[in-house]
């Protein structure tokens, strides 16, 4: 018994060995390579002559978020920002609306569910050049309302040069300690409110101490940024949002109806039974059950949106700093700048941030499969 | 007497033997693979007849074109650094003349000196000192042939329209501003068109030519003008204030679209290399000084801002008999006469045909007379002048400058980068 185990064991592993060390070499082994790259001076003449490349620690990082001709990164990370808030916002509800309509049973509803999916199946290439073309401001969607008479849009879309919520970089660490004094108040505020008097105690103090560090202007100090630079939310990444919107939303959909179908009909008879209102059932009932798909569908769409390259590349053309995303920064600084190891600082900040996204999901994950 | 004899003889045979050889080169054959990032319209044309040519001379020689498409040449180069490192070079690969072959590929020590094919043929004489001077070293060696030449400052218009709107081609940049601009803004018209990023930074060029002159613009590159000084940052400024009279909606425009405003009326000028005339002649199908017609950007009369484009032979390519073939054939004037009238270019060997009108129209003739004439210096957005790395950076500093109009910082930034890309050393 014990051997043939042991039997099974072996061949088990010796099975998963391939995948192991194909993983571990193009996954992992790149990765390491990358971040390694990312810490020394690599670029195509040095690489090119056969030298060696030098350790310059951690140069390259500092110059991306403080260095004077990097202000392009900057851009990247604050536009990526927004755009993730914004394109998760408008697939989780546009997709929630949506298989909540086709939840009714509606007549022809496999039809609509083809056609609301069907964008997904677009590469985001194709989905860049449509948009690329109904954005454009003198012919494309704009001029639809003169067709009823009425004045056309003025809103330039992805050239537009407004910008909202507009902040200078060198505060940034003193508007993060805000942000973060917001959310240790609101937690204390919660523990309080539950009567966990210990912790509330701890994080009122904690945020005391943010509010003298703050009024201290010790994270002013740590502006690395020589001069003032302005920052913002750019009004043109509402067009990258809605053509990704366009496109992933109906993907969004797919999964709450999967997730609304697995909802038992007794649950809802219950309520109603209980003298739920139907919006009283949505509230109660289905919202709560869907939590896990909405988690599920963030996770997705947040590391589309973090890495996202083709749809931008193609709606800006490249060079468009109102909609400009890390990815291509990275492209060019690795193969237009040919600075390869600057590129490989730019794909390293990029895999923290989605690790960020993902790391934790995956983690609940496993947890969750090892206690079943 | 039959010792001598006999040592003619085989004398006579040898230089014939050596000659057959040189000449039709049936010993050449193999696979030869060109790269080069021509994949459409007039250039893939003008490639393709090249080949056809090559093939009808070396028939033997299996030509592989591996052209890469697209981002006017950023996928191609991005894939050729690939495949250089990983030590797999294509038998030739094209690349701009100047800094982009010198400040990599050269300085790499990746390049074959050619200067046996310039003299075989005599091309010393036949490419002009200038041209061989941006693609050699300091020890005189050439590294690549130059199939074309085009010329970056070039203003664009049509003159019926200009009389229709009562407005004349400005002499300089001033003139522009004060009198064409205001004119043409109140009758409605755009009195610039530009395009995308670098399409700006194409501009920016010609304007800084204008402000700094020939020698102040060689300066920027060679290390004489500071690129922090007033000159610069009031090139910025006169680039700002034309940006006012451009349109609005330029990031969405490519250089054809920026053309084609000119073209249709809706603006009156656009600056743009010479391959604008091969769109406004074949795409559009416009006569010459009546459809569209040209002149030297505002400022830039007597002074020729150049690019060409060259095919070289890396160290360690797979048939370097072949590419040699190919090269001593890509110089001479018969294959510059075939490419280059498809491709809307000015041969780079002024042994070519320059005076045939079917093959060069009226444009070119007038463009090959500055050529012979005026001062040459090199385009910065286009390779001749500057690495890679400061093209890349002057990207962003363009659309920052674009955005905020901040002269100070923007040449500032100039001066940073052309520090930390070993511009001006």
């Amino acid at each position: 018994m014990i051997s043939s185990l042991n039997r099974d064991r072996v061949i088990a592993f010796l099975m998963l060995l391939p995948s192991i060390v194909l993983v571990a070499i193009f996954v992992y082994g790149f990765i390491g390579w990358t971040g390694w790259t990312s810490l020394t001076n690599s670029n195509a003449l040095q690489q090119l002559s056969g030298q060696p490349a030098q350790f310059v620690g951690l140069q390259n990082y500092t110059e991306l978020f403080a260095g004077m001709l990097n202000n392009r990164f900057r851009i990247d990370i604050v536009n990526t920002v927004f755009f993730t808030i914004l394109f998760i916002a408008l697939c989780l509800s546009l997709g929630m609306g949506l298989a909540m309509l086709l939840d009714q049973q509606v007549k022809g509803e496999s039809i609509f569910r083809t056609i609301f999916l069907f964008p997904m199946a677009l590469s985001f290439v194709v989905t860049g050049v449509v948009w690329k073309w109904l954005f454009n401001p003198s012919s494309g969607l704009n001029v639809l309302p003169t067709f009823i008479g009425l004045q056309p849009f003025r809103f330039e879309w992805f050239i537009s040069e407004q910008r909202w919520l507009e902040f200078n970089w060198q505060d940034l660490p003193q508007i993060l300690a805000i942000i973060l004094l917001g959310v240790v108040v609101l937690a204390a505020l919660i523990a309080w409110s539950r009567k966990r008097s210990q912790l509330a105690a701890l994080l009122a103090a904690g945020a005391i101490l943010l509010i003298a560090l703050i009024s201290f202007e010790v994270p002013r100090q740590l502006n690395a940024l020589s001069r003032p630079e302005t920052h913002g939310f750019n009004l043109a990444l509402f067009a990258v949002v809605v053509a990704a919107g366009w496109q992933m939303s109906g993907y969004t959909m797919a999964m709450y109806l999967a997730g609304l179908r697995g909802i038992p009909e007794e649950l809802r008879e219950a309520a109603r039974v209980d003298g739920a209102t139907e919006l009283g059932v949505y509230r109660h009932v289905v919202l709560p059950m869907l939590a896990p798909i909405t988690l599920s569908a963030m996770i997705i769409l947040g590391h589309i949106s973090l890495k996202i390259f083709d749809l931008v590349y193609t709606l800006g053309g490249g060079d468009n700093l109102w909609i400009d995303m890390p990815g291509i920064n990275m492209f060019f600084t690795t193969f237009r700048a040919q600075e390869f190891a600057r590129g490989a600082a730019i794909a390293m900040i990029m895999l923290i941030m989605v690790a960020v996204v993902i790391v934790p999901y995956l983690a609940t994950q496993l947890r969750s499969e090892v206690e079943r | 007497m039959k010792a001598p004899r006999l040592i003619s003889l085989i004398l006579v045979l040898a230089l014939a033997f050596g000659l057959v050889s040189g000449a039709s080169a049936q010993d050449v054959s193999g696979d030869l693979e060109i790269f080069s990032w021509w994949t459409g319209g007039g250039e893939e044309a003008g490639l393709n007849a090249l080949i056809e040519r090559f093939s009808e001379l070396y028939p033997e020689v299996n030509v592989i074109n591996s052209a890469v498409a697209g981002g006017s040449g950023v996928n191609a180069r991005a894939v050729l650094t690939t495949r250089m490192l990983g030590g797999d070079p294509p038998d030739t690969f094209q690349v701009h003349a100047g800094e982009e072959l010198n400040a990599l590929w050269v300085e790499a020590g990746l390049m074959e000196p050619l200067n046996d094919i310039y003299e075989e043929n005599g091309w010393l004489d036949d490419f002009p000192q200038g041209l061989l001077d941006l693609i050699s070293d300091d020890e005189g060696n050439i590294y690549v042939v130059p199939v074309n030449i085009h010329r970056s400052n070039v203003l664009w218009y049509v003159p019926g329209n200009l009389e229709e709107w009562g407005v004349t081609v400005p002499a300089d940049w001033d003139e522009f501003l004060n009198t064409t601009c205001p004119a043409l803004q109140e009758a409605g018209v755009t009195p610039l068109s530009v395009g995308e990023n670098w399409t700006q930074a194409h501009l920016w060029e010609s304007v800084a030519l204008a402000e700094l002159g020939a020698e102040g613009y060689n300066g920027l590159w060679n290390g004489e003008t500071n690129w922090a000084s007033p000159e610069v940052v009031g090139v910025f400024e006169t680039f700002g204030q034309i940006l006012d009279c451009t349109n609005e909606d330029r990031n969405a425009l490519t250089w054809q679209d920026a053309s084609q405003m000119v073209a249709e009326g809706r603006a009156a000028f656009n600056v743009m290399g010479d391959w604008a005339a091969g769109y406004f002649l074949v795409d559009l199908a416009l006569e010459p000084g009546e459809g569209f017609a040209w002149a030297p950007s505002p400022g830039t009369e007597g002074v020729f801002m150049m690019l060409s484009d060259t095919f070289g032979l890396p160290k360690n390519a797979p048939n370097p008999e072949a590419v040699r073939a190919w090269l001593s054939f890509l110089g001479t004037p018969e294959a510059q006469d075939i490419f280059n009238p498809l491709k809307g270019s000015l041969p780079a060997n002024t042994s070519a045909n320059i005076d045939d009108p079917e093959l060069y129209n009226a444009y070119f003739q007038e463009a090959y007379e500055d050529w012979t004439t005026n001062v040459i210096v090199g385009s910065q957005a286009h390779g001749a002048v500057a690495p890679q790395a400061f093209t890349n950076g002057f990207a962003n500093i363009i659309a920052t400058f674009a955005a905020d109009r901040d002269a100070a910082s923007a040449s500032a930034s100039a001066a940073e980068l052309a520090l930390q890309t070993g511009v001006g050393r």
